[in-house]
């Protein structure tokens, strides 16, 4: 088992947390993991992007090669085609199709559509919009993400929802049950 | 024994803390910050009162673990890469003084310069002066390395450099931990001169550092993380220092054909390379930096056998390493996804909406419109964004502290009122004795100090400034009617355009202090206190 994964989004949209619960659940099973991150300039409102890589063996690189991703999983429509040239032929491509425009030339999301709808595999969905409807917050769309992503992860539900216990559990019952609607909700939508 | 989800920041913390470490010391610095504060929140490191607080620079941090180390207890001080230069003075002559306590100086490098000036690599620093030099390839060696190089040092009488780069510093991967180590004691230095460098005897310790060298060597050659790792194929010969090894390994999933030196511990294993020279036809070496060894392998005259490296175009000069690079010198194809779509933008870091830092360029542009362009001196720190559009507010930033002295320096060529902006971390850090040197000459070039309260850029550390400044700038002899607080809020424009004008116009040295706290610091903290309310 290895799948090789980037995920991308804008500083301080979560997408380390969408790594975080990979990487507990990954862990949990007894496999390998490395997973890299941007810390630093990048994280005031600038392109980031995380490289997780998961396997049953051990791994070596922290970074993905060109052509080695199985999954560019993204929270924002436009990040999720800077990484393109990392994508494997037949790779997925998982994104969440609301904007975050902090920039004054943000290209036309038409055009952003088509480019993403150009992919052979491709899951876009609206998270603000399921995570406001499911759960009343917009601030769980990355783990509706996380749940769009989840069938092509190679994991169970439970190991996910199991993960997200342990992430949040210190925060409250609460939170935990948001996340694991957001989680459900998110998975819901990839299978239709 | 328990295995940990850790970057690789955390597991030289963690490492260092079971390794006895009786000190930690640092500045913030990217790709460096996360070691500190790992060991500020470990509950180990609060339970044995180890030393873990911030300094006020890279420079006053190496000193005192200089001088844990000369009262026999074992330090760690950490940096970024261009905080060692900061440190220099103190890195290099603690190579002459030697240790008591074992001393470990790490240095973060961040290569392709992703949140940096430059992309030096430390190793020099520890080549020159001739201390041995830890590069760990994986999460794990890092641990380990920070766990076994206090007792390194001590036993090679040296500060050890543990050299880092951005990729293994903010990757996570898994950590077996080992037996945590009791702390030293404490002991005073056998010999009660060793840490005096007066001439005469700092040329004697300076001769043990030359007899050491072929003992460091020999460490090198008979360390663990050394591996001579034969091959079946011996056209080309491979030295892959660091977390070049693990390009290397990526490249090969059913193991590499070539011989390959993984290099981790320094100076350079000599039997190892040599045996590599005399197995293969042609070399290949492998630096996550610059071409340190590679020119040293190579020589001057280059007349050896081929050798392939940044220096000949096998890889590129600049930049870090990746799988594709390694594999392009490695003469392996990659096949690459779909380019990417011509229409994307950049999305470039840019001050947070709310910012104070915002306020003050934008009252300063206004203040500054009857003088022209060209004058304001920058520093480092969140508000050296003030570089790009829509503020293009500033015409330098070079290293920490030089916006006020390169303000004098314009000053003194003629271009007045000269503006310096720096921070309030940054002032601290470096800022203060530039000052001093305005106060002196009472040069006329206006210091704004924008006071955020906190060290914005690195993630918000508390800032030695704090409730502090007035009285420093007072204290460095700035007279009070030309130190002038703001409050830098929309709301309050039109009075700091006038605060700013009045300095402008004043022929000596002025100091503006625009204080309001970092919206991302103030949110932190109300967070923890929402939380603590819960409890
Ligand atoms: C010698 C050196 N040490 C550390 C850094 C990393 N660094 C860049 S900006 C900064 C902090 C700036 O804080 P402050 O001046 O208060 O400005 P703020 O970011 O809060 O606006 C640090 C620590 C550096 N660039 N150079």
């Amino acid at each position: 088992m290895k799948i090789d994964i980037i995920l991308a989004g804008v500083g301080g949209q979560g997408i380390l947390t969408i790594a975080a619960a990979i990487g507990t659940a990954a862990v949990n099973k007894g496999l390998y993991l490395k997973q890299a991150e941007v810390h630093g300039m990048s994280q005031r409102g600038g392109d980031v992007q995380s490289n997780l890589r998961i396997s049953d063996k051990p791994i070596h690189s922290d970074l993905i090669a060109k052509g080695g991703a199985d999954m560019i999983l993204s929270v924002e429509p436009m990040e999720s085609l800077r990484y393109l040239p990392f994508l494997k032929k037949g790779g997925y491509l998982i994104t969440s199709t609301k904007p975050f425009i902090n920039i004054p030339n943000y290209p036309e999301l038409e055009y952003l559509m088509k480019e993403i709808k150009a992919m052979d595999h491709h899951v876009a969905i609206d998270a603000d919009q399921i995570a406001k409807d499911e759960v009343g917050s917009a601030r769980a769309s990355n783990i509706v993400m996380l749940g769009a992503a989840s069938p092509f992860l190679k994991m169970e539900m439970s190991e996910l929802e199991d993960a997200l216990k342990e992430l949040f559990g210190r925060k409250g019952e609460e939170v935990v049950e948001m996340n694991i609607k957001a989680l459900r909700a998110g998975r819901k939508m990839a299978e239709k | 024994m328990q295995k940990l989800l850790l970057l690789g920041d955390e597991a030289i913390a963690q490492g260092a803390i079971d390794g006895g470490m009786s000190g930690c010391y640092a500045y913030p610095g990217t790709p460096s910050t996360e070691i500190m504060e790992y060991v500020q929140h470990s509950k180990e490191a609060a339970e044995k009162y180890l030393h873990r607080q911030w300094s006020a620079n890279e420079k006053t941090a190496t000193e005192s673990a200089i001088g844990m180390s000369y009262a026999g207890k074992r330090a760690m001080v950490c940096m970024k890469h261009v905080g060692v230069n900061v440190a220099a003075d103190a890195f290099v002559n603690a190579a002459v003084t030697g240790v008591n306590g074992g001393l470990v100086i790490l240095a973060a490098d961040d290569p392709s310069m992703h949140s940096s000036q430059n992309e030096q690599d430390s190793r020099f620093y520890g080549d020159f002066s001739l201390i041995p030099i830890l590069e760990p390839a994986t999460q794990q060696e890092a641990y380990d390395m920070a766990y076994s190089a206090f007792e390194l040092s001590e036993k090679l009488n040296a500060p050890v450099l543990l050299r880092i780069t951005t990729r293994l510093a903010h990757s996570r991967s898994g950590v077996e931990r080992k037996t945590s180590q009791p702390e030293l004691k404490g002991a005073l230095p056998k010999d009660p001169r060793q840490f005096i460098l007066l001439p005469s005897i700092a040329r004697e310790n300076y001769k043990k550092l030359l007899e050491m060298q072929p003992v460091m060597e020999n460490a090198s050659d008979e360390s663990d993380f050394n591996r001579y790792e034969e091959g079946i194929d011996k056209k080309l010969g491979i030295v892959a220092c660091g977390i070049a090894y693990n390009y290397v390994m990526e490249n090969y999933p059913n193991g590499c054909p070539y011989d390959v030196v993984k290099v981790s511990q320094y100076p350079l294993p000599r039997k190892k390379i040599e045996k590599l020279k005399a197995n293969c036809d042609e070399l290949l070496i492998l630096e996550e930096g610059q071409p340190l060894f590679e020119r040293l392998i190579r020589g001057f005259f280059d007349e050896g056998k081929p050798i392939h490296g940044r220096l000949n175009g096998a890889l590129p000069r600049d930049g870090e390493l990746n799988p594709e690079l390694v594999a392009h010198a490695l003469g392996i194809e990659i096949e690459e996804g779909k380019p990417i779509p011509e229409m994307l933008a950049g999305r470039p870091p840019a001050l947070c909406p709310g910012c104070s830092h915002r306020d003050v360029y934008n009252a300063l542009a206004v203040a500054l419109e009857p003088y022209g362009d060209g004058r304001v001196f920058s520093d480092i720190g969140c508000y050296t964004l003030g570089a790009l559009a829509p503020f293009n507010a500033i015409n330098s930033c070079v290293d920490m502290g030089a916006s006020i002295t390169m303000a004098i320096g314009a000053a003194d060529a003629g271009l007045v009122p000269a503006v310096s902006m720096i921070g309030d971390s940054t002032f601290i850090h470096s800022g203060m004795t530039g000052l001093l040197d305005a106060v002196i000459k009472d040069s006329p070039i206006v210091v704004i100090i924008s006071d955020n309260s906190t060290t914005g850029m690195t993630g918000g550390q508390k800032s030695h400034a704090e409730g502090r400044l007035f009285d420093i700038v007072k204290g460095l002899g700035v007279p009070e009617a030309h130190i002038r607080a703001m409050n830098p809020l929309k709301k309050h424009h039109e009075t700091n355009v006038q605060i700013m004008k009045e300095e402008l116009e004043h022929k000596g040295i002025s100091v503006i202090i625009p204080q309001r706290e970092c919206i991302q610091t103030a949110a932190r903290k109300n967070r923890a206190k929402h939380k603590a309310k819960k409890k």
